[in-house]
């Protein structure tokens, strides 16, 4: 028997309780990224005072990624309280990994977490990281060489590795991901993803405009303040190329182009003007541009794998083949089919719209179909997804493709190499145009001395469990980061005037971490693990862009800036 | 860990109370860097006086709840914070002092009460109720404000409330505000030092208000699914329901706006009305994660020390911060503007169209980025152009609704703009375009 008809609808076809408590994040990376997000293993080495990565931990926790694991070998002192929230009176003399676990899963019981208690030496030798997502990885480690390892296994793995330092009130984070890390699902901001083709109209749209505004000058005026701009900036380029031998010039005509749109718009009706004319005006100037291939995607294009993909090749690449085929037949790329609010009766609006998303669709299906052809060609079995291939045609001027690099952990050693000393130099005396203040990067050179110092402290005593407290009692520990630093400087040739005042700089700094303890400071600890959570996120759901590849924060000047080493 | 205490001028009480907990912060706090002021001095007088300095927290929330534990974490002892709300499950996923169980309950008390137990010998005294509610004398107990708002309205209104009660005379009476502010993964984090930096007032365009949809649209001409949302919202509600209260945060009540909505949108074969859109339209939903929540308080809450301890200098003295697109931020001096309405003594330059009626005047302030307000009243020199209260008042001024601008108004005439969200009013000096 059929159920009674419902009178009412039903109250609660609102959102499941997990859509209520992520719901403001949702809004940002979506069930995909949240999926991605919550299928996630997080691995932390910690070490140091081994605030920033607990703080780190927090800010994922919380949004709800799936498992993580801390491996930290110390035992929770006085000093950690202080400094530490995710640690209680009641922790004191326990395992600093297990008491920070359990007081992080109390903020999400959807979170599953691990804590060992051992060295990070002593467990890269005995783990498979391979079942991990990603890695933090806390400096001061002690051993450069252990930090090495780690890089090494993360990069063979092809896993993505974040090597971050916290000391005083300064802060750098690292990026090690893959050689290759796309993203299509780049976010970029509404007002530049238009792309509309009004110089460029397929013909389905030229048509339309013409048939809807051949009367124009006859429209009543409540009609007339109606055609929505993108109609009438078509219908005035007919018109002006009429009057110009059948052209316009995209670098020499929108000043008088937009002067004779505006000298249409009819102002003796009661308002005065026409708000459709004013957003054709204010839309021109961005509207009336030729469309172009980002150089991002040109450069995806020359890519190898995506000339010659592979059976394996990634599914990316195999749709970046079938756009560059679709390019290539075009010369334009397919299109995104969106189309901005503007002034227009309901029913003209979405006429348009669909037009506009009719071709995207039909862009999309050659695309797909292009995909299909190389599936077949290359015996690929199962089919890439009809909506993947959607969401990298609508986004593809904005996907981004991030070649990864090896993290730099001993620049001396290996990584600042004759090649790379001029960007170093360059790095190391620009000034940021913007403030006029000395370059943020000296605070990475007194970093690397940071941890050559404690390197030779750790050697010293190999016993003690707290490198830190080791090197502070070490009375030589300003003057092994200075040799260091002095050592980086002979390298970069100290003749220029600018390296000079550079380096006094960088000796600065290295006081200032001296002053430090050298120790964490809460505020910049807390401010850099959400720095570190962000990158996370973005590299897990592969959405937005992450950092490439190094970034500093700089707490006294309240600064960051980004290099590519 | 070694520190030096024990050698520079110590205040003999605090000889015996163990600091080794604040080892850390202690390095920082006992003595000076090469870049801190060579005047400056350190010590257990810079440590008396961050453990006796009275802290306002403003705002439990997403900023609030990393605020509270930073400053805990970096030597405050008497920190106190004002927050109206109740916790909503929807705050779970940044705000970390609550859980599940607290639910309903006050996020002033609520967070208080975790830090306090979190932190040994931190002193925190929560006030659930709004920022309006406090005078003057609440406010000038503080030695410091700390702001971590998500309401425009909130912001100016404790930022004319404390550049209204600096006193040349009395230095005490300059109050520093920290304010931070996040919208996804971006943010921006301030210091105003009122009546001497730009107060928020001078940045006031920074927030360029979301223009609202013209009623008409919503109307007759809706093209998008948000306006199916406003219809439902502003006018469908009106008429369906009136004398029922509209409360964003019942279920049913968002329900059947999410269906009156979705008719709508069906009857003009517009697409993409879903009940998270709903929800997001009506309560005006930004997007909020606990990372950026904790990059921009950790960054005020990082000020705040500099500025009690001077243990490094403070910024200057705004930060625009952006992971979106990799990470980055921009620091700069936001210079302060003398004829700010609210810490400058300058009328400012208004340009607006002679022909504009009173009425379509007014309704322009709330969209202008530079006035942004809702319920504003016109005065010019000895006369009343529309008063919104007293009832009588209203009344007879009522009739220049309807009249132009140009016949009430001079070219380069001054104005006076009065708003009951905001204690002062703001001068404008009318320029015809």
């Amino acid at each position: 028997m059929a159920p009674p008809i419902a009178t009412t609808p039903p109250v609660l076809q609102g959102p499941s309780a997990k859509e209520k408590k992520y719901d403001r994040q949702l809004r940002l990376w979506g069930a995909n990224g949240q999926q991605a997000l919550e299928s996630s293993h997080i691995l932390l080495l910690n070490s140091g005072a081994g605030v920033v990565g607990v703080e780190t931990l927090k800010n994922l926790v919380l949004p709800g990624t799936g498992t993580f694991t801390i491996v930290d070998e110390a035992v929770v002192c006085e000093e950690d309280l202080g400094v530490n929230f995710f640690l209680e009176q009641s922790s004191l003399g326990k395992s600093r990994g297990e008491e920070c676990c359990r007081l992080l899963l109390e903020l999400n019981p959807e979170v599953k977490g691990f804590h060992i208690q051992k060295t990070i030496a002593d467990f890269v030798k005995r783990s498979d990281l391979s079942q991990y997502t990603l890695i933090i990885l806390v400096a001061p480690v002690g051993s450069l060489d252990v930090a090495s390892e780690v890089s090494q296994i993360a990069w063979d793995l092809r896993q993505p590795l974040i090597y971050v330092h916290s000391v005083g009130f300064y802060s750098h984070t690292s990026v090690q991901l893959p050689p290759s890390f796309p993203i299509v699902d780049t976010h970029p901001d509404p007002p530049s993803t238009q792309d509309l083709r009004l110089l460029q109209p397929w013909s389905e749209l030229l048509a339309y405009a013409k048939t809807q505004t051949a009367d124009l000058e006859a429209f009543s005026d409540h009609d007339h303040g109606h055609v929505p701009w993108i109609l009438l900036l078509l219908h005035y380029l007919e018109k002006w190329k009429e009057s110009h031998n059948g052209e316009f010039s995209v670098r020499d005509d929108k000043k008088a182009f937009r002067e004779f749109v505006g000298s249409h718009a009819r102002t003796d009706n009661a308002e005065g003007g026409e708000e459709n004319y004013d957003e054709a005006l204010t839309a021109a100037n961005r509207a009336l541009t030729l469309p172009t291939i980002p150089s991002d995607l040109k450069s995806l294009l020359l890519e190898e794998e995506c000339q010659i993909p592979r059976n394996s090749s990634a599914n990316f690449w195999l749709i970046v083949n079938a756009i560059s085929t679709f390019i290539k037949k075009h010369s334009l790329l397919p299109l995104p089919g969106t189309v901005p609010d503007m002034k227009s009766q309901s029913k003209d609006y979405i006429a348009l719209q669909s037009l506009y998303r009719q071709k995207s669709q039909q862009d999309i299906s050659e695309v797909t179909s292009n995909v299909r052809a190389l599936e077949h060609a290359l015996n690929r079995h199962i089919p890439i997804p009809d909506a993947e291939i959607s969401a990298f045609c609508k986004n593809a001027a904005f996907v981004k493709l991030i070649h990864g690099r090896k993290l730099i952990i001993n620049p001396l050693k290996h990584g600042w190499n004759d090649n790379s000393i001029t960007t170093i130099i360059e790095h190391t005396t620009t000034m940021n145009f913007v403030s006029g203040k000395p370059s943020l990067f000296p605070i990475l050179i007194a970093l690397y001395g940071f941890d050559s110092a404690i390197a030779a402290a750790a050697s010293v005593r190999p016993e003690s469990n707290n490198l830190l407290a080791a090197a502070s009692a070490s009375p030589g520990f300003f003057t092994l980061m200075e040799t260091y630093i002095r050592d980086v400087f002979g390298k970069l040739d100290s003749t220029s005037e600018d390296l000079d005042e550079a380096l006094q700089h960088t000796l600065n700094i290295a006081r200032e971490i001296q002053r430090s303890g050298p120790g964490e400071l809460h505020n910049i600890s807390s401010l850099t693990g959400g720095m570190i959570a962000q990158e996370v996120i973005k590299i897990i759901t592969k959405q937005y862009v992450p950092v490439d590849n190094c970034l500093v924060f700089d707490g006294i000047e309240s600064a960051s800036a980004v290099y590519r080493l | 860990m070694e520190t030096d205490s024990m050698n520079s001028t110590t205040i003999p009480e605090r000889m015996n109370i163990d600091r080794t907990r604040w080892s850390y912060l202690d390095c920082v706090l006992k003595k000076g860097g090469p870049f801190t002021d060579p005047e400056a001095v350190f010590g257990d007088g810079v440590i008396s006086r961050i453990e006796s300095a009275k802290i306002l927290v403003i705002g439990a929330g997403g900023l609030g709840c990393e605020i509270l534990k930073n400053l805990a974490l970096s030597g405050f002892k008497d920190i106190h914070v004002i927050d109206m709300d109740t916790i909503d499950v929807s705050n779970l996923n940044r705000q970390f002092l609550f859980r599940e169980s607290d639910v309903g309950k006050s996020k002033a008390e609520c967070a208080a009460a975790f830090v306090e137990r979190r932190v040994k010998g931190v002193k925190i005294t929560p006030y659930n109720c709004k920022i309006q509610d406090k005078d003057e004398s609440f406010y000038s107990q503080f030695s410091l404000v700390v702001s971590g708002l998500d309401s425009i309205e909130a912001r100016r209104w404790i930022n004319a409330m404390l550049v209204d009660m600096v006193d040349a005379e009395d230095p005490e009476s300059l109050k520093p505000i920290i304010d931070g502010g996040t919208e996804g993964f971006k943010g921006q984090a301030r210091v105003i030092l009122p009546t001497i930096s730009a107060c928020y007032e001078c940045q006031l365009d920074m927030h360029v208000p979301r223009q609202a949809v013209p009623l008409c649209t919503l109307a007759t001409i809706p093209r998008q699914p948000q306006h199916c949302i406003e219809w439902a919202h502003i006018i469908a509600w009106e008429e369906h329901r009136k004398g029922t209260v509209l409360d964003t945060d019942d279920p049913e009540h968002v329900t059947w706006l999410y269906q009156k909505a979705l008719t709508r949108a069906e009857e003009f074969n517009i697409i993409g009305v879903t009940y998270s859109l709903t929800q997001g339209v009506v309560k005006n939903i930004i997007p909020a994660i606990a990372s950026t929540n904790a990059i921009i308080a950790a960054s005020c809450s990082n000020e705040a020390l500099k500025i009690m301890t001077g243990c490094n200098p403070f910024m200057d003295n705004y930060m625009q911060y952006s992971g979106d697109s990799g990470i980055y931020t921009y620091t700069f001096n936001f210079a302060k503007k003398d004829d700010c309405p609210v810490c400058g003594n300058l009328a400012r330059d208004m340009q607006v169209n002679p022909k504009l009626t009173l009425e379509d005047f007014i309704a322009s302030l709330s969209e202008r980025a530079e006035s942004q307000l809702k319920k504003p009243s016109i005065r010019k020199a000895g006369k009343s152009l529309y008063m919104q209260f007293p009832a009588s008042l209203e009344e007879q001024t009522r009739p220049n609704l309807m009249k132009k601008m140009s016949e009430l108004v001079e070219d380069g005439e001054e104005i006076a703009v009065a708003d009951a969200a905001l204690s002062i009013p703001f001068r404008y000096i009318i320029r015809y375009s």
